[in-house]
């Protein structure tokens, strides 16, 4: 079985936050615009996050982009109240958004505040309308329900069509999210964390490897690599 | 036909058919208020949530707080009355009936919250048709739904005699709608022994049953918080401090809503001192076991020093929510004060100046205006002598002392008027808890891990919805004692009849000590005391 997952590299990264467009391309995440953008609403479903650290004149800046985690033992499918969210057979966290009540609840207990509401229903400008993504899995999510990161589930959807149009069995190289496509560093690797000839598995090793808050038992599958 | 004595039905029935000008208007007013959060609901319902003030990372606002805190009043009733029932503390008759509204109320308005909360209203049935067993809203969703049946169950069966009576002497004027309610809500009770045996039992169970239940429901309020890995509340001893808050918060509206209806109704002779010294004992103890809870869970916090977790008690203690903390300790204060002091003070100290109502005044506007001088300006003048972190300490020992002469001078006052003291730390117990979930979910929502930290303001919605529940809570009891009589008419009568047998029994006493001569001895004179 497939165990989807990432790994980032955090000397490779500069932050220019072309993951967090590609990602609002390939997904169809509302345009907040800046009212409530500067209220906090707007969806970023992969945040570049700025951390600062020590003072002036000995400043350093770390960026970390951080996509869904997709924890082996997440916080938010735990306490949801329906089972809106889940962890797919392929270690993949998603929400159904025709289940989702609007609690809340897997927001509030999510430590990497991965997890986005929509507190309106979702808008675009009119020339970006026209550019949405088509794929039915990644139609806009109605009002009052929760979205996040999927790791691009329509493209592999797409992928394993596609292997079996062509008569071939799927192979976990065939498709990479939209943000690993898109990186201008090259500095994000996606693969199947399981096959340990795999380049994502090699990497997770890596002495460099880190996971965000390890401390808190939420298995994350998302790795980095140390800067420096 | 049910006989009943005449003072109970001047006192208790009557009234039920009378309806002032000062009834309609009340119902209007609420009504108003009501309305408009109706108009604002659905505003929030058309534009979504994002009518409120909530965002990342405060997802939880104003609505999970007053969740908390009505959950936290239906407290009251239940649990306090099935305890004085089983316990069988006669003084609690006159105001089990007020107890257990507020319990079906306070439940009903509270779980109104969660539906305001949702982004999904229409789904709310989903938590029932695909509920996840492991999660703590599913057990809340159960544990309120239980109690909820189990309260209605418990208002209902000591209502049925009551009934009873009602159906038997209603006022020939009464509109025929509410006869027929009467006799059928009274399940063609006819008072013999074996419907007398029946209803004891089932209330006797009912009040054993529902304690537990009540508990469960506020430990799983707390559960849902604690369950979650959020820095400052990810604790064990939310579950008890819950418990504890909310029994304390159900006391403080028990208090506030048996005074309204003592009041209104003039029902002194039913609702005596006895029911407010008793009760008050309890409160006093509920206060003293909330500052023990308010200690030990930030003081764990402070001596932790954990990254995550200190901001949060910063920002309680010195940062942004510092008023909100020190008004609820404040208030807290003010109610165990109100509570303790007057009683022990000795009737001769009223001669002292220090106990003079005047000193209370005048203390009282120094305080307001050191604390006014203390916030609006920001450059205190200084002398030679304090520095500025020197002058503001002065400051605030001077607001301190300022407000232990209100206390003082209020207590002697205070001494003789026991519903309004406490009244008075009702009000106080009230506020300060709402204050209190405010402080234990807000603060931790602004100050997440990893992204920074954020702020959190209610709107104008979330603010006329809380307006709108509390106006629907009192239109609930309003209404429900315009209908039903506010206190239990067959208990009362019981207790009576208990008291009478009592006064004929003859206990073995001591003949009266001024007929003894005293023993001489110790240097004591003859007759000192």
């Amino acid at each position: 079985m497939t165990r989807w997952g990432m790994v980032i590299d955090l000397d490779k990264c500069f932050a220019c936050q072309s993951c967090t467009a590609a990602c609002r391309m390939e997904n169809n995440t509302p345009v907040a615009g800046p009212d409530q953008a500067e209220r906090e609403r707007t969806i970023l479903w992969n945040e570049v996050l700025p951390f600062e650290e020590g003072e002036y004149p000995n400043v350093t800046l770390t960026f970390i982009p951080r996509p869904c985690q997709h924890c082996d033992n997440p916080p938010c499918v735990k306490v949801c109240p329906v089972q809106a969210t889940y962890i797919d057979e392929e270690g993949i966290v998603l929400v159904d958004y025709n289940r989702c009540i609007g609690c809340r609840f897997c927001t509030v207990a999510c430590p990497y505040q991965v997890r986005y509401f929509n507190w309106y229903a979702p808008e675009w400008p009119e020339e970006l309308k026209e550019h949405l993504n088509p794929d039915p899995e990644v139609a806009p999510r109605p009002k009052g329900v929760v979205e996040k990161c999927t790791f691009c589930v329509q493209r592999r959807r797409k992928a394993r069509e596609q292997a079996e149009a062509e008569g071939r069995p799927f192979n976990p190289t065939d498709f990479i999210p939209a943000c690993v496509q898109t990186c201008t560093g090259k500095a994000r690797y996606f693969g199947d964390l399981d096959d340990p000839n795999s380049l994502v598995a090699k990497l997770a090793k890596s002495p460099r490897a880190f996971r965000l808050q390890e401390e808190m038992g939420t298995e994350p599958k998302v790795y980095y690599l140390k800067q420096g | 036909m049910l006989q009943i004595d005449a003072q109970d039905k001047a006192k208790l029935i009557d009234p039920l058919f009378r309806a002032g000008i000062r009834f309609w208007v009340a119902v209007a007013l609420l009504l108003a208020v009501i309305g408009w959060g109706g108009y604002m609901y659905v505003r929030q319902l058309i534009y979504g949530l994002s009518q409120t003030g909530m965002q990342r990372p405060a997802y939880w606002g104003v609505y999970m707080v007053n969740f908390i805190f009505f959950i936290g009043i239906s407290h009251a009733g239940t649990l306090i009355s099935a305890i004085l029932r089983v316990t069988g503390a006669e003084w609690r008759r006159p105001i089990t009936r007020v107890a257990e509204a507020i319990t079906v109320f306070a439940l009903v308005v509270g779980t109104l919250q969660i539906i305001f909360d949702m982004g999904r209203p229409d789904r709310v049935l989903f938590v029932f048709f695909y509920g996840r067993l492991q999660s703590p809203l599913l057990w809340d969703a159960i544990s309120v739904t239980a109690y909820l049946l189990g309260s209605v169950t418990y208002l209902y069966l000591p209502l049925i005699p009551d009934l009873a009576i009602l159906r038997d002497n209603c006022p020939p004027t009464a509109p025929r709608w509410r006869k027929g309610l009467y006799s059928l809500l009274s399940l063609g009770w006819r008072g013999n022994r074996t419907q007398w045996v029946r209803l004891e039992k089932a209330i006797a169970v009912l009040a054993v049953i529902i304690i537990p239940v009540a508990v469960s429901v506020h430990t799983i309020i707390s559960w849902i918080l604690a369950t979650t890995v959020q820095p400052g509340w990810h604790s064990t001893i939310f579950g008890p401090y819950f418990v504890v808050g909310a029994i304390f918060s159900g006391i403080g509206a028990l208090f506030m809503a048996m005074t309204i209806v003592r009041r209104l109704m003039r029902l002194e002779n039913y609702i005596t001192t006895r029911q407010y010294r008793n009760l008050g004992l309890l409160f006093i103890a509920m206060t003293a076991i909330w500052f023990y809870f308010t200690y030990a869970e930030h003081l764990t916090l402070a001596a932790g020093q954990q990254t995550a977790e200190f901001p949060v008690l910063a920002s309680k203690l010195w940062g942004q929510f510092a008023p909100g903390f020190w008004l609820m300790v404040l208030l807290m204060g003010v109610a165990f004060w109100v509570l303790v002091i007057p009683p022990l003070l000795p009737r001769r100290a009223g001669r002292l100046v220090l106990f003079n109502p005047r000193l209370a005044v005048g203390s009282g506007v120094a305080a307001v205006i050191l604390f006014a001088v203390m916030n609006y300006s920001r450059n205190l003048p200084l002398t030679a002598a304090l520095s500025q972190p020197g002058i503001r300490l002065t400051g605030w020992v001077l607001v301190g002392l300022a407000l232990l002469g209100v206390g003082l001078g209020g207590a002697f006052w205070l001494k003789d008027r026991l519903v309004t003291a406490t009244v008075i730390a009702a009000v106080c117990v009230v506020v300060g808890m709402w204050l209190e979930r405010w402080n234990i979910v807000v603060p931790t929502m602004t100050h997440p891990r990893l992204i920074p930290f954020w702020f959190y303001r209610p709107t104008l919605t979330e603010i006329s919805l809380t307006a709108a529940s509390v106006a629907l809570f009192i239109l609930l009891f309003l209404l429900f004692f315009k209908l039903f009589p506010a206190v239990s008419i067959w208990e009362v009568a019981e207790g009576r009849v208990i008291d009478e047998a009592r006064s004929r029994v003859k206990i073995p006493a001591p003949t009266p000590v001024g007929a003894v001569s005293r023993p001489k001895h110790w240097g004591f004179e003859e007759g000192q005391q």
